[in-house]
């Protein structure tokens, strides 16, 4: 139960200057390691989403989530590892494909329901959705003809079922009382 | 007792008539708001980027005390705020006047002071382009603040102080910074305060309790055979003495306490055990490796009250009341965390406990504590010479135990928590978190500020008091009675102490050239004293208390004193140093503090 697991968070966080900087300064101060982040506005104005990953076991999800709660402008923090979700990764990949080759490449790209965005005379780019061990095996599987560039979005995260908190925390006066979830006997 | 200082953003009935808005600049905003927030002295030190401010000061009542170094400044407001309870309000310039409140601010994070700390910033225009004296304040705190702003219009300058006052003293307090630029100063706008609560939509300083968890705790208080309950800083931040009182008298519970929670519960209390920890006495840290239940109380199991954490207290059931979820299962994995303000917690578990059955309990740990005495007594070097401990003993006696003490960090400080008793919160003033060195003078006189009539001593080492000796200038020229007891033992004491257990005893740095701290005293106009044999400490605190205006004096104390028990850093903590054993049977007083009242 305590070995450290990658987590999967979801903060709902106020667009505010400065705010994605406090969040980055208390991750490196209480040595979090971050493997993935992702921030952007959602439907409500003036929420932002902020989706992150690390490696932690209960004890530290657990303190991760309360230090974030305490921030002033973080509205709402959930832990998603645990719960039914959506877990997707954009990735685009440059990767070397001369005229003769570019159809093996398309080939691959099929099998993996991955699509074609742009062809050169020497290259051919790829966009991929879906999780990490999706994009890795593309990554494999490209990476004998040769990867030129590649970019990744960061990993999003969305539970199945019913409406998010975004606006919940964007019009209660009091955000979501949470604390008492934290630290509910196990 | 101390009344509780409400927030006067958050009450209600504070709300006084809103006045017709005027045309103001940010300067006379800024003043307004603060009148308006309750504020009606500030420590600081003018410059460039808040000179606006300090233009427009002049019209408000607010008393300014001009402190020689910005890192006066944030321990006096910190000071101020440990003794009364209310916000402390530090202001500086930009760039070097910003970065030299950083050590105070650090401190008073550590410790859940609340403070605000305003600053001057380069107009906005020119934020970015390495102004002169333009250092990013907001950055640089960071990690040593609640939470900070950075106002550069005039129309924001009162909500962000509203925001800043609220933030900084509830909840789990702390230090805030608001940085405003040199143009949101001088600019003006229409104005009228607003004092309508704060609305803060991710700020939600006092959690829910978990229903049903109440009745769980007193469940395990009720079976309990050998409870110990730790009273930390939280006990007086929340105001909850009153409280505690209550509940140990209905369950008769030992309460140990930390460094910074002296005085939450009285010292001379029948059932007060004394300071736990690294400092802490034998019978203290025994009684926890022993106990079968915790009840901690507004504290965070700092590693100087823990020890190994892999032994610390393995039979013990632990119940952790504290405001910071953050806090809960950090440090030591607690069975049943209850988490809120402990005042309101306290009050809710006092009709639900029933008495434990613990006459046993209390009858071995009374055996560990006269057996305590009786070999501390044995072991004390008593020969003829001035020993710190005689020093902090006889002020408590002398003061009646009633004085205000702000110490430094170091040898002192633990003598200080060791043999001055304190009977009342919010009389102990000391750096626990961050260990402050130079923190002691400057606290004093916020501390003066705090609560005007107190008889106040700052106790400070050698070494410490030089790092701001400074202030004394300011003592001198706001007349203020603070008086300074210098424990001169012509080493960096602790250092010293470590370097001879745990470093084969080579004193490297550590042996330590002052002034003539009477010389100094005099330069400053203040009455300066020493004090050499233990009659001369009876002579002088006497002779201090009684002088119209401030005192230094420089007790000359053993050299090479060591303080004890001490349980070396990551040992367990039943494995303590004990005082040495010596030859010398004679007793002496000091060691029988334990009866000695």
């Amino acid at each position: 139960m305590n070995a450290p697991i990658l987590r999967t968070f979801v903060a709902y966080v106020e667009d505010k200057p400065g705010v994605l900087n406090r969040i980055a300064s208390l991750f490196r101060r209480r040595n979090y390691n971050i493997v993935s982040l992702n921030v952007g506005r959602t439907h409500e104005e003036g929420v932002s989403r902020m989706t992150f990953q690390m490696e932690a076991d209960d004890d530290s999800a657990m303190r991760i989530e309360a230090n974030l709660y305490k921030m002033v402008n973080v509205l709402s923090i959930e832990d998603l590892t645990q719960v039914q979700r959506v877990v997707r990764d954009l990735a685009l990949i440059k990767v070397a494909a001369t005229p003769e080759r570019r159809g093996e490449v398309l080939q691959l790209v099929d099998i993996f329901r991955a699509r074609a965005v742009d062809v050169s005379p020497e290259t051919l780019t790829v966009e991929i959705t879906g999780d990490q061990d999706k994009i890795q095996g593309m990554v494999n599987a490209l990476r004998p003809f040769g990867i030129l560039e590649m970019v990744q979005t960061g990993t999003v995260s969305m539970s199945r079922g019913p409406q998010g908190r975004a606006a919940q925390v964007a019009h209660s006066p009091s955000g979501t009382p949470q604390a008492s979830r934290l630290v509910a006997a196990e | 007792m101390e009344p509780a200082h409400s927030n006067p953003s958050t009450d209600p009935s504070a709300g006084r008539p809103t006045a017709e808005p005027r045309q103001l600049t940010g300067s006379e905003i800024l003043w307004d708001a603060l009148v308006n927030l309750g504020v009606d002295v500030v420590f600081g030190y003018p410059g460039g980027a808040i000179m606006p401010a300090y233009d427009a000061m002049i019209k408000y009542p607010i008393h300014h005390v001009l402190v020689r170094h910005e890192q006066g400044a944030a321990h006096m407001a910190d000071g101020y705020a440990r003794v009364s309870g209310r916000v402390g309000v530090c202001v500086a310039t930009s760039g070097p006047g910003a970065t030299n409140l950083i050590t105070g601010i650090a401190t008073a994070m550590m410790d859940s002071t609340p403070m605000v700390a305003i600053t001057g910033q380069v107009p906005s225009g020119l934020i970015g382009s390495d102004a002169f004296q333009e250092t990013d304040i907001t950055g640089v705190a960071l990690p040593v603040t609640k939470h900070s702003f950075l106002v550069t219009r005039p129309e924001d300058i009162a909500q962000a102080l509203k925001e800043a006052f609220y933030i900084a003293n509830s909840g789990r307090k702390g230090p805030v910074l608001v940085d405003i630029t040199k143009d949101a100063q001088q600019k003006s706008c229409l104005y009228s305060f607003d004092a309508s609560p704060v609305k803060l939509p991710g700020y939600r300083p006092e959690p829910e309790l978990v229903p049903g968890s109440i009745q769980q705790a007193a469940a395990m208080i009720a079976a309990a055979k050998q409870p110990v309950l730790f009273c930390g800083h939280g006990v007086i931040q929340g105001n909850a003495t009153e409280e505690l009182l209550a509940l140990i008298d209905k369950t008769k519970i030992p309460v140990a306490a930390t460094l910074l929670g002296l005085g939450g519960f009285p010292a001379t209390h029948p059932h007060a055990l004394g300071m736990m920890g690294m400092h802490g006495e034998a019978w203290v840290n025994q009684a926890i490796q022993e106990s079968d239940l915790l009840i901690a109380v507004g504290m965070r199991f700092d590693d100087r009250v823990t020890g190994n954490l892999k032994t610390y207290a393995p039979n013990a059931k632990k119940i952790h009341i504290e405001l910071d979820t953050a806090e809960i299962n950090k440090n030591v994995r607690v069975d049943l965390p209850l988490v809120g303000d402990c005042k309101a917690i306290l009050r809710q578990l006092l009709p639900a406990v029933k008495a434990p059955s613990i006459e046993a309990w209390l009858a071995h740990i009374g055996d560990m504590k006269g057996e305590s005495a009786v070999i501390d007594i044995q072991e004390l070097p008593d020969n003829g010479k001035l020993y710190a401990a005689h020093v902090i003993h006889d002020l408590w006696k002398l003061t009646d135990g009633k004085a205000i003490v702000v110490t430094d960090v170091g040898q002192h400080q633990m003598w200080e928590a060791q043999y001055y008793k304190h009977d009342f919160p919010r009389r102990l003033v000391t750096s626990g978190g961050l260990g402050t060195m130079g923190f002691a003078l400057p606290a004093g006189i916020g501390a003066k500020f705090g609560k005007k009539d107190a008889e106040v001593w700052v106790i400070a080492g050698d070494g410490g008091v030089q790092m701001t000796a400074a202030e004394l200038t300011t003592i001198a020229q706001e007349g203020i009675k603070v008086n300074l007891a210098i424990i001169n033992n012509g080493y960096l004491g602790m250092v010293r102490q470590w370097q001879q257990f745990f470093y084969g005893g080579r004193y490297v740095a550590t042996p330590m050239k002052s002034p003539d701290f009477v010389k100094l005293a005099d330069a400053h106009g203040l009455l300066g004293l020493r004090a050499t044999t233990r009659a001369e400490v009876n002579e002088a605190v006497k002779r201090a208390r009684a002088h119209d205006g401030a005192v230094v004096i420089d007790f000359r104390v053993e050299q090479e004193d060591s303080v004890y028990p001490m349980v070396p850093a990551g040992a367990d903590l039943h494995d303590m140093i004990r005082r040495p054993k010596r030859e010398a049977t004679e007793h002496n007083p000091i060691y029988e503090t334990g009866e000695d009242k």
